[in-house]
């Protein structure tokens, strides 16, 4: 992980903090699909409708949270060349748990996810967080990062799914909003919508942030 | 005393006096007997749908281009030929909404994300059909039958030969074929009309006659060896060669000066790449037509032929072997 992401990441110690302003960064400037293209995977694979989309942006942004938290908790007592390990061993039993609840309480989300669940482990937003930020800050500081980093991941995977399942299918959230004067764009569904779409936005949002600049 | 500038600057040193809207109106022009003849064999809807298709995709470039505030360029027919192309391989029957938005697609997609006219790696009215092939698959495969505007105003479903040949082992007269008169696309009714314009981009040498000799000498060669191990599953070369999209495809797409390779045997390779496409999707493939992926994927690979077949500079030597 490059130094130069832990120093956008942290603000300075002293300074109070800004919760509004730590929105702000996890929903947009440092959002972790749009800004800093990370965890593309399950971004592609399952935001073909917007309650998968949710469903997965809520079980990561646990699993974030609670590691985030036990991470920093002990940051001090983790050598430093085994730190990577330490990290994945939390992860993926956050993720078992994240797993085993889905599956016992909402097998049909369960199912559509398949196993993009447990790929959690391997999502870099969730390792990158660790890394960058819960590994040099104290647990307070850190949920609040989690927490607003998970916040983007699951607006980004809810906004990519409702444009998807309404062009798709004509529908958000499985309930029909276009009428049948509309025809649904098959493709929408298909792997090459989740290109086009997340593509398009991409650009937009580049364009956006290029004219902010000026 | 007068002062003498000599400007030196690199190779090429000789150019060509064919401008971009020139070489463009040219193909617009070649387009003619094409559109005519799918005016003729699908009546005024045809007409309908090769205007809604130019329309969109001109619209689609000025908005794009002000909204990005790049220079508008619909003054050199690229956006044009586009809509025109778009329109020949959509069928007679598509509503007007999907052609719109294929042609949306087509120009913004397929074109103006990388950077406009020259920079797109793949050719944009066959991005919009593959668009449109993937959004409204049951839509894109409805045909209907030429001349059936004359029959009354509910048109009559007809299969493609292409499609009658995949799905109940049936060929259709390789003479019907050529003049036009099956069901198909609107580009797609009349071999000899595009075979027309293709014969005047030739003699103007507006494009490289290597790559369609190239595509449709490796469909005729495969076409005829499979036909020799066994006629009865296999249909003739000649049919190959007439039905569907391939002679469109071969003269106005393989063709593209931008995402077809720029050296000779870089065509020869295109050529023969996407003929050898077209058979493996007709025969063995599971849609009818594989004229549109063909070019396609040989797009993709376009940067990669042009960078194995540089030609030698003059002068230059083969390395000693050591």
């Amino acid at each position: 992980m490059p130094d130069t992401a832990a120093e956008i990441s942290t603000p300075s110690s002293r300074e109070q903090l800004d919760v509004l302003a730590e929105f702000k960064r996890g929903l947009w400037t440092e959002n972790p699909v749009f800004r800093q293209l990370l965890g593309l995977c399950p971004t592609l694979a399952v935001t073909n409708s917007a309650i998968n989309g949710l469903a997965m942006g809520l079980a990561t942004t646990f699993v974030l949270i609670s590691s985030s938290f036990i991470v920093s908790l002990i940051r001090k007592l983790v050598p430093n060349q085994v730190r990577i390990a330490t990290f994945t061993v939390i992860i993926a039993t956050f993720v078992t748990v994240a797993e085993l609840f889905l599956a016992a309480l909402f097998p049909p989300i369960s199912k559509a996810l398949g196993p993009y669940v447990p790929l959690i482990v391997v999502n870099c937003i969730i390792l990158g967080r660790q890394e960058a930020f819960a590994s040099k800050n104290p647990p307070l500081k850190s949920i609040l990062d989690a927490l607003v980093m998970g916040c983007g991941f699951i607006a980004t995977l809810t906004t990519l799914g409702i444009v998807r399942e309404i062009l798709g299918s004509g529908m958000i959230f499985g309930v029909r909003i276009l009428g049948s004067w509309f025809k649904p764009w098959l493709i929408m569904i298909l792997p090459a919508g989740a290109f086009l779409s997340l593509g398009i936005g991409l650009g937009i949002i580049n364009h956006i942030v290029g004219r902010e600049k000026g | 005393m007068e002062e003498h500038v000599f400007v030196i600057s690199s190779a090429p040193h000789v150019e060509s006096t064919d401008s971009i809207p020139q070489i463009m109106y040219t193909v617009v022009l070649a387009l003619i007997p094409a559109m005519a003849a799918s005016v003729i064999f699908f009546g005024v809807r045809a007409l309908v749908l090769l205007v809604t298709c130019v329309a969109s995709c001109v619209l689609t470039e000025y908005v794009f281009q002000r909204v990005r505030q790049k220079p508008v360029t619909l003054s050199d027919w690229s956006a044009v030929i586009t809509g025109i192309l778009l329109a020949l391989v959509l069928p007679p029957g598509l509503s007007l909404f999907s052609a719109a938005l294929g042609s949306i697609v087509a120009i913004a997609i397929g074109k103006q994300v990388f950077g406009g006219l020259g920079y797109n790696i793949f050719n944009p009215a066959l991005v919009g059909r593959a668009f449109l092939q993937a959004t409204f698959p049951v839509d894109m495969t409805t045909w209907v039958a030429p001349f059936s505007y004359a029959a009354g105003p509910d048109a009559v479903s007809a299969a493609t030969p292409l499609g009658l040949m995949k799905m109940e082992g049936q060929t259709t007269a390789v003479i019907k074929l050529f003049i036009g008169n099956v069901g198909g696309s609107l580009g797609e009714a009349s071999a000899l009309a595009v075979l027309i314009g293709g014969g005047y981009l030739l003699y103007k040498k507006y494009i490289e006659w290597r790559t369609p000799a190239a595509y449709l000498g490796t469909v005729f060669v495969l076409g005829t060896l499979f036909w020799l191990i066994d006629g009865s599953k296999y249909p003739n070369p000649f049919f190959h060669l007439t039905a569907g999209g391939l002679m469109l495809g071969a003269f106005f797409m393989a063709t593209d000066m931008v995402t077809s390779p720029v050296t000779p045997v870089g065509c020869w390779v295109f050529g023969i790449g996407a003929g050898l496409l077209v058979i493996v999707i007709r025969l063995f493939g599971g849609v009818p037509e594989g004229v549109m992926f063909s070019i396609l994927l040989m797009n993709a690979v376009t940067p990669l032929i042009n960078r194995y077949t540089k030609p030698k500079v003059f002068g230059e030597r083969m390395r000693a072997k050591s």
